[in-house]
């Protein structure tokens, strides 16, 4: 089995599998101060109040790599991460995804029925609560179900063995497969969600802040699951957390958020062991 | 006697030119619920007020009518409704589903083969199909523009998971023409596979929700299931009609007061026309 440390480091020739140019959130029409490239308070216009979530933000994402996205709350992390799945529309910007249409189609420029192939296809996110991501009343089976149907699953067998392989690969019994996931626990719900994400084998993996809110021994288990997943599926992930040993022990590659904006990014521990930015040298000394 | 005193039909004509101007628009466009102005009528709504409408709009002098409730010509919501329609129109009403050229109805569809000269008016509590997994009227609407059912199919999904079976008794979701997800109205899933590929016109009137949709002959209506799990009908095999010995329809069960169960035609209509044929020989 390949090492953890060395899976599919970028070489410069290799394309990458999502390619996200210029995207930007913005909240609010702008004014020539803003939309001129004027100086923002944090990510609010002094003038005309706009509020930029995302600006500008690039990223790239290799195959079978874990890019980590780190930041403080406002940062825009979350609204990169929910932009890219469709849940927010983009104001500016475009994304590519290699596999879609040879790499050469802006996914934020296509319709509705192409965003659903992509999210139901070639994506699956994980939110950090997991009732964006679940039907808290609908069995776990039926949560995973539910991606395959999206996708044109129209048999229960084959639905339901699927259902259990990926229940039992994040560890959850089969007896438990027919109880709807608010019987389960916060790290049980989180493992659900990642087994729904993964239903029709996606390319890209959104995780955001999934170890948010649960205690350390499971923070523990679903960080080892995380690992297991790229090693087993292959999976491309892009992970956004606010706590850096998350980041320090799951990505290859980090890119540092502030404001709406990527103001360092780098392999991982070049920017934990070296942050250039006074913003990564801050978080970075507050927190180790 | 005709009634003088009301417009030939209860409504007033512009209101039954909007009404069959919806109905052309349902029947353009199979399954799909079209909004319409819904009229007060003296029956509250919620007892038929929308296939009531339906049936003023599209009613001539020369038709006959037959209106139903539960497969009975007799009950109070049937006869109630006969007799307004009666007596706002002066047509001719009949209990036979053959020579009936308009037959209303709540909740069955008649068991004799409709023809393609007769239409079928049914009476709808609640027209979207989706309302069960979405309350919301502007989600449902979206769903349905994006033909986005997944969460219909997921209910079927966690009935089987739980159940074993889909425990869906009437109003039994229908695909129409692989595009809308219907709803039947509350017919008996015996009843739905009669909607496919049809010889007659059914058209579907919800007074209290104001929408009409229709099904117009030979379309193809599908009940939602899956590839390894058949949609099954309710079975009565080996049960017979204990009036007038009727097999393969659809009976209810009744228990009298001590104790012993027996069936007989939902169809009342039928039934009897099938003892009087049998009193002939």
């Amino acid at each position: 089995m390949q090492s953890i440390n060395n899976i599919n480091e970028p070489t410069g020739t290799e394309k990458p599998i999502l390619n996200v140019k210029g995207l930007t959130v913005r909240y609010g029409k702008g004014c020539p101060h803003c939309m001129n490239g004027g100086e923002l308070n944090k990510n609010t216009c002094p003038k005309c109040h706009t509020v930029w979530a995302a600006n500008g933000v690039d990223i790239e994402l290799y195959k079978g790599e874990i890019l980590g996205i780190v930041g403080e709350s406002g940062s825009g992390k979350s609204t990169l991460m929910k932009s890219i799945y469709f849940d927010f529309p983009v104001t500016e910007g475009e994304a590519y995804i290699s596999s879609y249409m040879d790499g050469k189609k802006n996914i934020f420029d296509v319709n509705l029925q192409q965003k659903k192939f992509i999210r139901n296809n070639i994506m699956g996110m994980v939110y950090q609560n997991p009732v964006l991501g679940l039907r808290m009343d609908y069995s776990a089976a039926g949560n995973i179900a539910e991606k395959l149907i999206a996708a044109g699953g129209r048999n229960f067998g084959k639905m339901t063995e699927r259902a259990k392989g990926l229940l039992d690969s994040v560890e959850i019994l089969e007896e438990r497969m027919k109880e709807p996931p608010k019987n389960f626990s916060g790290g049980m719900q989180q493992r659900v969600q990642i087994s729904k994400a993964l239903a029709n084998n996606p390319e890209v993996l959104l995780l955001d802040e999934v170890t948010t809110g649960l205690d350390l021994s499971v923070q523990a288990k679903v960080l080892d699951l995380i690992r297991m997943i790229r090693q087993e599926f292959g999976v491309s992930i892009l992970l956004v957390s606010h706590d850096l040993a998350v980041i320090r022990m799951l990505a290859d590659r980090t890119v540092v958020m502030l404001d709406g904006k990527v103001i360092e990014r780098g392999l991982t521990d070049q920017i934990l062991d070296d942050p250039q930015h006074p913003y990564t040298q801050q978080l970075v000394h507050s927190l180790l | 006697m005709e009634r003088r005193d009301y417009n030939f039909g209860f409504l007033d004509e512009n209101s039954k030119r909007e009404i069959r101007r919806c109905l052309l628009k349902a029947v353009a466009i199979p399954g799909y619920q079209v909004p319409f102005g819904s009229r007060e009528l003296p029956i509250g709504r919620g007892w038929g007020t929308g296939g009531i409408q339906v049936t003023l709009s599209i009613i001539g002098k020369e038709d006959v009518l037959k209106v139903i409730d539960q497969g009975s010509d007799d009950s109070v919501n049937a006869v109630n409704i006969k007799k307004l329609v009666k007596s706002c129109t002066n047509v001719e009403i009949t209990t036979d589903s053959e020579e009936a050229t308009i037959i209303q109805t709540r909740h069955r569809i008649p068991e004799t083969p409709m023809r393609g000269d007769q239409i079928l008016v049914l009476q709808v509590p609640t027209p979207e199909p989706l309302r069960v997994v979405e309350p919301r009227e502007s989600v449902t609407k979206q769903m349905h523009a994006e033909t986005e059912y997944s969460t219909m199919w997921l209910t079927l999904y966690e009935d089987i998971i739980k159940c074993g079976k889909i425990g869906i008794s009437s109003e039994y979701p229908v695909f129409v023409e692989n595009r809308y997800v219907m709803n039947p109205s509350p017919i008996p899933r015996y009843d739905t596979p009669k909607l496919n590929d049809s010889e007659t016109l059914y058209l579907f009137g919800a007074g209290r929700e104001k929408k009409i949709y229709a099904i117009p002959p030979h379309t193809k209506v599908i009940p939602l299931e899956f590839e390894d799990v058949p949609f099954e009908t309710e079975d009565f095999s080996g049960k017979k009609c204990h009036l007038c010995g009727a097999e393969n329809v659809y009976l209810d069960e009744i228990t009298d007061e001590n104790g012993n169960t027996y069936y007989e035609c939902s169809d009342t209509g039928f039934c009897a026309k099938r003892r009087a044929e049998n009193a002939k020989h």
